[in-house]
């Protein structure tokens, strides 16, 4: 018996690595795509493992099938930061890597917010605050037809102030949707500044809780706490909600929690700084 | 209309396994209440929340359901904003009704009464807008926005029951119910009634177009209409900024140039009253269509 266990945390552990494996080449795709284009990389960065850990671990996809209907589905609707969504789809075999570099281009299937004209793109957003309503419609949409599919859902911090979060929040729990996740990237920015400065957000966890979602706090740079929390979230009887603690920017320090990174074109100097410091990393890890 | 509507939407309701019905607190008011109460797992009324209702919709929608969103009018306007960044923008198949539309909510005043949402939903890419009139014809087009593909709004009425129509309700399509050489009047909703009574033993002779889908707009039959006229009155409760009158003179002005009459309600906002003292007030009401065509007639052919 206790041989499985270890068998299993071995494949576990392998797989936990292949995943940093793999978030170390999409950061790399990002800072290419910044290197070309004003992005929004800080809120981008802040989000990368959770969106990797869910593509390259977690849910259940098809890249060579990406309308399969038993698929779990992903939300990202804090919109803007779908240069790492394009870069992890594009890791992911949606699409190739080299049209990242068509990102925001004109004809482009990259738009500079997520729309479905690229594969592998489950919801249009761009508009703040509309995805957890989306995932509702979805999930419920699942069990009518008693379909195992979940559904993830992204939000910012500063999102959260959007009046329609709460009333998709109520919602979601009234109909004890067990197969919808909410994270919450909490960078602690927004806009205009720190997200305690424009509109206190805290406390956020007993907010949510007494939304009646079960909510958990984690690391969101933590590939291992991720995986962790999302497969407790499995085996929940209601809505649940991840607030991942991250780093605007996190991974290039001198974007790293700042919001000089909110949206931005790396000059020369800074795209081999931002290279060279994630090598650096590379042979380190 | 929205006993029809209720009717249309259970028949649609046990043929079709995916059409799925929200509304938002709304459900006995809007006569959905009866499809809850009948397949109450195709059912969700997320209580006051229009703007979560619409892209609920538009996740079901993403998921293969058929939604059908239902609101009153003036208030399915608040998620505009979702209408436009979601549904319209990627083209979902999802349905949005606008009960209690125009001046219809009468005593409720102005806050209760939609006079812009024919302009805000026919301003939006990929949607189609259709304002039926008559009792059968709002089940008819209840099935066919149902049955067509992509995001519509079809906006009714409060407690108006009219049976003007004889033959059926397809969409993108305006009818004739009364040929007429001197003026050719369009219209649409609950209104067109009023034409029909105003063009009756009127001194001109009026053609009644009656055209139930704003968007896509009938563009045969309305040119074919002014170009046998020379004349136009276009008439609708809705504000006479961006509705049908808007619609026709947009194509009209580049088709076919004619004198066009726009009726609607002037760019103000309603007020409480009964729903005859209103469309009195408005000058909606038969006598006052008449007294438009009249002199619509004057101005035919003068460009």
């Amino acid at each position: 018996m206790s041989g499985t266990v270890e068998l299993a945390d071995l494949k576990h552990s392998t797989d936990v690595q292949k995943v940093k494996e793999r978030i170390r080449q999409v950061q790399r795709s990002l800072v290419e795509m910044t290197s070309s284009m004003g992005v929004h990389i800080g809120s981008s960065l802040s989000c990368l493992e959770i969106i990797a850990t869910l593509y390259f671990l977690k849910m259940r996809h098809a890249p060579h099938r990406p309308q399969w209907r038993e698929r779990d589905k992903f939300i990202l609707s804090k919109g803007h930061a779908a240069p790492v969504l394009y870069a992890v789809l594009a890791e992911a075999g949606y699409f190739p890597k080299e049209e990242l570099r068509t990102l925001k281009r004109i004809n482009s299937r990259l738009q500079g917010h997520p729309d479905l004209r690229t594969p592998g793109v489950d919801a249009p957003s761009g508009s703040l605050g509309q995805g957890i309503s989306i995932g509702i419609g979805m999930a419920m949409a699942a069990k009518m037809r008693g379909s195992r599919s979940r559904v993830y859902v992204l939000v910012g911090d500063g999102e959260c102030d959007e009046g329609q979060v709460w009333e998709s929040l109520m919602t979601a729990a009234h109909l004890r949707l067990d197969n919808l996740v909410l994270i919450i990237d909490r960078n602690g920015w927004q806009l205009d500044d720190r997200t305690e400065e424009v509109k206190r957000k805290v406390p956020l966890r007993s907010k949510l809780e007494s939304f009646g979602w079960e909510t958990y706090s984690i690391n969101g740079h933590d590939v291992e706490k991720i995986v962790e929390v999302l497969d407790a979230a499995e085996r929940a009887e209601q809505p649940v909600a991840i607030i991942a603690h991250t780093k605007k920017g996190k991974g290039i320090s001198f974007l790293e929690d700042s919001n000089k990174g909110h949206k931005l074109k790396l000059s020369e100097d800074e795209y081999l700084a931002a290279i060279k410091e994630l090598e650096m990393r590379a042979k380190c890890a | 209309m929205r006993v029809a509507f209720g009717e249309g939407l259970l028949e649609l309701g046990s043929e079709n396994e995916d059409l799925v019905v929200l509304t938002a607190d709304v459900a006995r008011p809007t006569h959905v209440i009866g499809f809850g109460e009948r397949f109450p797992h195709r059912f969700l009324d997320v209580g006051i929340a229009e703007q979560d209702m619409v892209d609920i919709a538009a996740g079901l929608a993403l998921s293969e359901k058929v939604p059908v969103a239902v609101a009153f009018a003036p208030f399915m306007m608040r998620a505009w904003e979702q209408v436009r960044s979601t549904i319209a923008r990627c083209s979902l198949n999802v349905k949005l009704v606008g009960t209690h539309a125009g001046l219809s909510a009468s005593d409720e005043g102005a806050s209760h009464q939609s006079l812009e949402d024919v302009a805000l939903m026919r301003v939006l890419p990929n949607m189609t807008v259709v304002v039926p009139g008559d009792r059968e014809e709002v089940k008819e087009a209840t099935r066919a926005i149902v049955e067509s593909k992509g995001p519509a709004y079809m906006r009714i009425g409060r407690d108006e029951d009219a049976n003007f129509l004889h033959e059926g309700f397809r969409l993108g399509r305006a009818t004739v119910l009364r040929d007429g050489c001197d003026v050719a009047v369009f219209s649409n909703g609950y209104i067109t009634s009023e034409v029909l009574a105003a063009a009756e033993g009127a001194p001109v002779d009026a053609m009644v177009v009656h055209v139930p889908t704003v968007k896509p707009l009938d563009s045969d039959t309305v040119i074919s209409a002014v170009r046998r006229t020379g004349a136009a009155v276009c008439v609708e409760e809705h504000s006479i900024i961006g509705g049908l009158g808007s619609a026709v003179s947009e194509l009209v002005s580049t088709e076919y140039p004619v004198h066009i009459r726009r009726m609607g309600v002037s760019d103000t906002f309603g007020e409480s009253g009964t729903y005859r003292e209103l469309l009195d007030k408005h000058r909606l009401s038969a006598p006052h269509i008449r007294e438009a065509m009249v002199e619509a007639a004057k101005r035919r052919g003068k460009r």
